[in-house]
């Protein structure tokens, strides 16, 4: 049996359709949340928590509870459009942190931890033509390495930015994203770690009046990935646009946890995420929060998750949540779903002689097509129909 | 000269209520290249079973019986094997497919069935060709297979994968339904087109007499619960026309002509 789950929350449920100018209460909020750079303001999570329920904690590797002391570091390497300034820098230096403070125990874990960050820079009024792509190796097999990176891009400035995670260990680690006033930035972040890996990361995105920011999260590699992603506006006029493609395999975990924190009028915010699963005990979580605080008047905000589960054996858990605090919002809205791999199109295609692997290999291309027709970088669009293909090939069913 | 022979068919599908359910017991049909069969029956009677057991859909179990496309067996090919033979459904709900263009669906389908990549110039050509024979817009290319296509776009799409696949046997279910008169006379010339050669079998369903006007058929069969109840030419197809399936089944219900 495929043990698929759906959970709704919020108002909406399975409706497509979104909601238009209601408020309604939360029971209890998910979006105000607790955060602290002090690590010793969480206390260590024993997997119960509405936080962590859907973790493995014991693949954690220890990182949530103190005992993953650094045994290692990440090696950093920032190529692509000269525009950027690339910085190393202590943690003393005043800039970190401004994006965004943990959320849980193992952001803060890993802001106390770090020793050096990255920080790189778009100037001011600057377009970076190319892209920038800045490499992540994990420190290897069974050593730990606490992170630290910036991606800052100043007001009116223009760039997309290639984050790659690549190779093994276990990783904590925070990103700060900052657009500022007008500025324009993409990051497209890859996780694709070897099959040992363990990587918790938590995103913190702020966008300044008028901001343009779009991300492109990918997650394929590693044993456990789980990415935290909040967003967080200053003004008015910010536009973030948040898309995810996972596949996850036999034995990975792989978890995206977002929130898109609306605190300032006539911001907007869309997150589409959607990951495809396959072999035994594949597993993909995916909670989508947004909360409209009673401030943010004429938000727009839809987020949308689909998984589609491949084989027996695999499951996706998806909570689409929506909190809004305000009458006066332009419109809001969630879906979410977890449907089978759909074997009326697969029929369909084989009927016209197309063979099985191939029949298989268009539909899942056309799942995640809508999302990686986005991805303007071709060689990361490349490398990722690639990847997903060698996904199908290798599951040899 | 191509035969396809359906021999003693019992198939059943698992229902939600009632656990498995035959639906075909035991039908005996032969169609040869060059000629039509018109294939009639009350709703519910199982002429959409019939074509997907032999195109091979795996909701439905064939019991036993045989079907033998030139005297090898089809139940034992998978369903695209069955259409490289030279099979091919039209399928009275063309199926939805995100994501995946018109144009590249349409182009690995004849890379498939012809076994070789058609050559991108002439391939061009005959798409374009064939989709202004059948007054389909090109933009339709680009769009995704039979997403959002209207009832009557989806039909005129079926018909367009026949005229470019040319199966030696083509099974049309109810492609006339859902079609106004315009759309329904720009079908039957793209169907009459397909069978030009002399050298194609059709077995068309149909719950109506009205695309018969178009599309002349050779024999006419009547098929109620699950089986052929009777054979004969055009004249039985008027019969139909003019009382209906009450002869076979003992209840009143028309063959609307509409
Ligand atoms: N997947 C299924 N689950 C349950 N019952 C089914 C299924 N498919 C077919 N049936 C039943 O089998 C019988 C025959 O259905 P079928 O669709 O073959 O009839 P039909 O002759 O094509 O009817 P129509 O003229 O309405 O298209 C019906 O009673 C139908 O309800
Ligand atoms: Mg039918």
């Amino acid at each position: 049996m495929t043990e698929s789950t759906l959970e709704t929350s919020g108002r909406n449920g399975l409706d497509e359709s979104g909601a238009q100018n209601s408020a309604v209460p939360p029971r209890s909020s998910r979006g105000h949340r607790f955060t602290s750079y002090d690590v010793r303001a969480f206390e260590v999570p024993g997997g119960r928590e509405e936080d962590w329920r859907f973790t493995p904690m014991k693949r954690l590797r220890g990182l949530h509870d103190g005992s993953a002391s650094a045994t290692g570091s990440l090696e950093v390497e920032v190529t692509g459009d000269s525009a950027a300034k690339v910085e190393t820098v202590d943690r003393s230096d005043e800039r970190l942190g401004t994006a965004g403070a943990p959320a849980d125990r193992i952001a803060a874990q890993a802001w106390s931890s770090f020793t050096e960050a990255t920080v790189v820079t778009i100037p001011k009024d600057t377009q970076a033509a190319e892209p920038v792509t800045v490499t992540v190796h994990g420190p290897g097999q069974d050593r730990t390495a606490y992170g630290h990176l910036q991606v800052r891009a100043e007001p009116l400035s223009e760039a997309v930015v290639v984050l790659d995670y690549r190779g093994s260990g276990i990783i904590g680690d925070n990103v700060e994203m900052i657009a500022e006033d007008s500025a324009r930035l993409s990051v497209i972040t890859i996780h694709d770690f070897a099959d040992d890996a363990t990587q918790v990361s938590s995103e913190h995105v702020h966008l300044g009046k008028d901001a343009v920011f779009r991300h492109f999260a990918v997650s394929l590699g590693g044993d456990l990935v789980r990415v935290n992603t909040k967003v967080t506006f200053g003004d008015r006029g910010g536009d973030a646009d948040l898309l995810g493609v996972y596949f996850a395999d036999s034995g990975q975990h792989l978890e995206h946890r977002l929130l898109m924190d609306h605190a300032q009028p006539n911001c907007r915010s869309n997150v589409t995420y959607k990951g495809a699963l396959q072999g035994d005990s594949a597993r993909s979580v995916w909670i989508g929060d947004v909360l409209i605080q009673a401030r943010a008047e004429g938000t727009e905000t839809f987020e949308l998750n689909r998984n589609l589960v491949l084989t027996e054996g695999a499951r996706a858990d998806s909570v689409p949540n929506l909190e809004i605090e305000t009458g006066e919002i332009a419109g809001a809205g969630h879906a979410s779903a977890i449907g089978r791999f759909d074997d009326e199109q697969l029929f369909y295609l084989q009927a016209r002689g197309i063979p099985y692997d191939q029949a298989r290999r268009l539909v899942v291309r056309g799942f995640f097509g809508e999302i990686l027709q986005k991805i303007t970088v071709d060689e990361v669009r490349e490398r990722l129909e690639a990847a997903i293909d060698k996904e199908l090939a290798a599951a040899g069913e | 000269m191509a035969t396809l022979e359906i021999k003693d068919l019992h198939a059943e599908v698992d229902t939600e209520e009632e656990g498995s359910k035959e639906i075909l017991t035991g039908v005996n049909l032969t169609v040869r290249s060059g000629e039509i069969h018109a294939f009639m029956g009350p709703n519910g009677s199982g002429k959409s079973t019939l074509a997907y057991a032999v195109a091979g859909h795996p909701k439905y179990r064939v019991t036993s019986g045989s079907v033998l496309l030139d005297g090898e067996e089809v139940l034992e090919m998978s369903v695209d094997e069955r259409a490289r033979a030279g099979l091919f459904l039209a399928m009275q709900y063309p199926v939805e497919v995100p994501g995946v263009s018109m144009s590249n669906f349409l182009r690995s389908a004849a890379t498939a069935t012809r076994g070789e990549a058609p050559q991108v110039r002439h391939w061009v050509k005959e798409v374009k060709q064939a989709m202004s024979d059948l007054e389909i817009d090109e933009s339709f290319s680009e769009r995704s297979v039979n997403e959002g296509f209207s009832g009557g776009e989806k039909k005129r799409h079926e018909i367009l994968q026949l005229d470019l696949l040319k199966p030696k046997f083509a099974i049309l279910d109810e492609t006339d339904s859902g079609l106004d008169v315009d759309a329904l006379r720009v079908v039957s010339d793209g169907i009459n087109r397909y069978t030009e050669s002399g050298d194609k079998g059709v077995l068309l369903i149909t719950h109506y007499t009205r695309i018969l006007k178009h599309i002349k058929p050779d024999y006419v069969h009547v098929f109620v619960k699950g089986q052929v109840a009777e054979s004969g030419g055009p004249e039985l197809a008027d019969e139909l026309e003019e009382s209906g399936y009450v002869r076979f089944t003992g209840k009143k219900e028309a063959a609307a002509q509409s």
